[in-house]
């Protein structure tokens, strides 16, 4: 983005601008060193399969946070869909006709997405439409649909997820237990999701939609982007990310809590601001996301392995987060720099007339 | 024109700016200008839009650091670390942008960061003593107490006039500080001005209205794309000397495009109002059309009414009564992008805050806002996005390296060019431009009006807003001057520059 054409190779801005990449080799080869069960593949996976849930959560507000908002509600919606999974699992009493319903596994995951996107969808109309600020108005989803959630079930969990035969309604642990080819469903359904988005944002008119939302709202407006359609619609899709993740969490724990993924969403906007996203929305990819996940989601697991206390651990985040930011704002006030002041004038020299 | 002051002598220099260069990359927006300041008297700066007044000012006051160059304070090499070190040594200035705190009351505005504090916190009542005081020289009976946002625009710039004249000044800089005065304010200012400088202070000022600051100076200087091409006492100048200056003697912008016919009427504005929310008709009851392959200008001062007009017409504003029919069809209830589908297009006025994605590279800028012409089905396609971005950058001559620069390498010049390919790649029938050539040199400005000629000339009706009366006779077929919301006068091609700021309100003999 240097306005200079300069042929030389610049070490440095590659480092900065690879900086997450670099960062997960740093974290992987130290790790290896310090124990010897880090690198291993079956490791990996395991560690993959945390990062899912992260992941997952991540690519969502990603796509919030190019339009330059900010979704805090998805931890709450990812705890609000496990609870209604779990619901649903149990059967659903219909007293009027006194009997209980058993649903098909999958009908409770598209009951629970769409739960999600109708979270989302409240987020995105309070944002786009009553022009509540977006801190505030998820802030305010996050309570309501931890609140409901509790409410659900009496702050219990749901233990008994794995269904009956003779009710049809097994399958619910496949996502969270079962392998393709070896590697754990939960991660096969973040590549999925991964490269979906990925595509959506570099090749269809709606990532471009979102990418202008956030560089400049009133400029997209002027050129004809539906702003309040983008804006609610990545609202819906951060919900729906979010329920995939509580799905996928809940059937790796083969329980249903109320309290499930509590401030996972400060987790997620810090794998997105470590992938190098801008908070101010516009600048961001999926593929940095992602790495910003498994450089968060790999240290921690590292830590653990080589038995660091939990305590430590938190510091470590804080401390790779804060650097993150650090580096962002060094290598987006670089590009700042080469964009000329407001008015323009030319290099042609003016005649001077005396007086 | 008044008579002169009475002639005085040569006013002693305080401050000399001797050979100042700045450059923002490959822009030049100073180019080795002289410019002396003399005790107690009025110098005044002219010259265009981004001929480089305000960028002068900023580095006299500090804000911004030349290039190169050298500032002599009483004959002693001086550099300003920072605004608060070139106010230190007596020189404030009064921005062109309000820099008030509108949340904040005008006593608390005025003593800003430079609160008067006693053992026990702010001396409040002091600080409201002084602000009353101030406002009784200006004649403005505003409460101290008062929140800036309750004040009008006007009241705010006095505001900030009362804040620069707290200071005691020894050099005060003011860059237009009657845009949104009344004609009294603006009596009452200059009688301020005059006590200033009889107790020896100097002032700088900088004013569009030529008329205006001709009363009230001693000095001029004219701008000319970063570069003096002219200065001298008031006694030797009058107004046609200025503009003559301002502008060059051989300044062509093109003329209107003749030798074909114009097709029927493409845009008609039937009655259109819009209403501000504090009441007051920004557009009154106006109604203007314009044929196909016609090149239409509207003429007004700052507050006329021509910003908001066009954001109505184009759908970023609501009318508030009246219709605009386009292609025979009331469009006044569609959205933006239904507008700019039909063929109906803006330009608007500021590009930085309304015209570019900055976070977007030229060619993402250029296709924004016809991505549909290149999506099949869910996808973009990469190689079609490429064709119309290249054939845009030739169509409307930016110069870059390719559709993948980033924006912000781009001069102010071909950053507009982008926004107004940007419009045109929607294939418009009608383009709406809300003061086009806003800071952009004089060969760009050229270069954008050549082309709304060339295009209304295969049949594209074209409006478009502007401050300054030269462009008006350059590209336009018919001259409409707003004034107050409402047309106040129209003229053809061959009207002069007196008559048309005569209608706008620009009283010539004040």
């Amino acid at each position: 983005m240097s306005v200079k054409q300069d042929g030389g190779f610049d070490i440095g801005r590659l480092l900065l601008e690879g900086r997450a990449f670099f960062a997960l080799i740093a974290i992987i080869v130290v790790f290896s060193l310090l124990s010897p069960f880090y690198f291993s593949v079956s490791n990996f996976l395991t560690m993959s399969s945390h990062v899912a849930i992260f992941g997952l959560l991540a690519v969502g507000m990603l796509v919030v946070i190019l339009t330059g908002g900010i979704d805090l509600s998805v931890g709450s919606t990812l705890g609000l869909s496990g609870v209604v999974a779990g619901y649903l699992m149990q059967g659903v009493t219909v007293d009027a006709l006194g009997v209980i319903l058993y649903p098909p596994v999958w009908v409770v995951v598209i009951l629970t997405c769409a739960l999600g996107a109708f979270v989302g969808f409240i987020n995105g109309a309070l944002i786009a439409w009553f022009k509540v600020p977006a801190f505030v108005a998820t802030l305010g989803v996050l309570y309501v649909a931890r609140g409901v959630a509790l409410l659900m079930t009496n702050g219990l969990t749901f233990n008994n997820l794995s269904g009956d035969v003779d009710l049809g309604n097994t399958g619910f642990r496949w996502l969270g237990f079962n392998r393709l080819f070896d590697v754990p469903i939960g991660v096969v359904i973040l590549v999925v999701v991964a490269l979906t988005a990925s595509v959506m944002l570099s090749r269809s008119a709606f990532g471009r939609w979102v990418y202008a939302t956030g560089g400049n709202a009133r400029a997209a407006e002027l050129s004809g982007v539906p702003v309040p359609f983008t804006t609610i619609t990545v609202y819906v899709l951060s919900g729906v990310c979010a329920a995939i993740a509580g799905l996928v969490l809940s059937s790796q724990l083969t329980s249903a809590g109320p309290t499930a993924g509590t401030t996972y969403e400060l987790t997620a906007i810090a794998a997105v601001v470590v992938g190098g996203a801008a908070l101010t929305g516009g600048r961001g990819t999926v593929r940095g996301t992602l790495l910003g996940a498994f450089v968060i989601g790999f240290l921690s697991d590292g830590l653990v392995i080589v038995g660091v206390s939990s305590y430590w651990q938190t510091v470590f985040t804080g401390a790779v987060i804060v650097l993150a930011v650090l580096l962002n704002s060094i290598q987006y006030s670089g590009r700042a720099k080469t964009a000329p002041a407001g008015s323009g004038t030319p290099p042609s020299p003016a005649p001077v007339t005396p007086s | 024109m008044n008579a002169a002051p009475a002639q005085r002598v040569e006013g002693h220099i305080v401050l000399s700016a001797r050979n100042i260069a700045k450059s923002y990359g490959s822009v030049h927006a100073l180019k080795g200008v002289d410019f002396d300041i003399r005790r107690g008297e009025v110098t005044t700066l002219f010259g265009e839009n981004g001929a480089g007044k305000s960028t002068l000012m900023k580095i006299l006051s500090g804000v911004v650091i030349p290039t190169s160059g050298q500032i002599l304070l009483d004959g002693a090499p001086v550099r300003f670390a920072s605004a608060a070190d070139a106010s230190a040594r007596g020189i404030s200035i009064i921005h062109q942008e309000l820099s008030l705190a509108p949340n904040m009351s005008v006593r608390d505005n005025v003593f800003m960061g430079r609160e008067i504090r006693t053992l026990t916190g702010v001396d409040f009542a002091e600080e409201a003593r002084r602000t009353r005081a101030l406002m009784r020289d200006l004649e403005e009976d505003i409460d101290p107490a008062t929140p800036v946002e309750d004040l009008r625009l006007g009241q705010q710039q006095i505001v900030e006039i009362a804040r620069a004249l707290s200071v005691n000044s020894r050099i005060l800089i003011m860059d237009e500080p009657t845009s949104a005065l009344s004609a009294s304010e603006v009596e009452v200012l200059f009688k301020v001005i005059r006590d200033l400088t009889a107790k020896g202070v100097s002032i700088v000022y900088i004013s569009h209205h030529l008329e205006e600051a001709l009363q009230i100076t001693d000095h001029a200087v004219v701008l000319r794309d970063g570069a003096m091409t002219a200065k001298a006492p008031r006694a030797e100048i009058d107004l046609e000397w200025i503009v003559r200056n301002m502008v060059g003697e051989n300044f062509d912008l093109g003329r209107p495009p003749t030798g074909y016919a114009m097709g029927p009427v493409a845009l008609s504005i039937e009655d259109a109002v819009v209403t501000e929310p504090s009441g007051h008709a920004a557009v009154d009851h106006l109604s203007l059309s314009v044929r196909e392959g016609e090149i239409v200008c509207v003429y007004g001062l700052m507050g006329a009414g021509r910003t908001e007009l066009l954001e109505a017409v184009a759908g970023r504003t609501r009318l508030d009564g009246g219709r605009v029919l386009f292609a025979g069809r009331d469009v006044s209830r569609l959205s933006i992008a239904e507008r700019i589908a039909s063929g109906l297009a803006l330009v608007p006025e500021d590009r930085q805050r309304d015209g570019l994605v900055q976070t977007m590279s030229v060619g993402e800028n250029l296709s924004l806002a016809s991505i549909g012409a290149f999506v099949t089905g869910l996808f973009t396609s990469p190689a079609r996005e490429k064709v119309l971005v290249d054939r845009s950058i030739e169509r409307v001559t930016v110069k870059t390296s390719g559709g993948d620069a980033a924006i912000g390498s781009l001069s102010g010049g071909n950053q507009q060019k982008v926004v107004i390919g940007k419009m045109l790649a929607t294939d418009p029938r009608v383009l709406l431009l809300d003061e086009p050539s806003r800071g952009i040199d004089v060969g760009a400005k050229a270069e954008v009006f050549r082309l709304l000629a060339e295009r209304a000339r295969e049949g594209l009706a074209v409006i478009f807003s502007t401050s300054e009366v030269g462009e008006c006779l350059s590209v336009a077929h018919r001259i409409v001057v707003m004034r107050r919301g409402r047309i106040s006068a129209e003229f053809g091609p061959d009207a002069t520059k007196d008559a048309i700021m005569a209608a706008s309100g620009e009283s010539v003999s004040h």
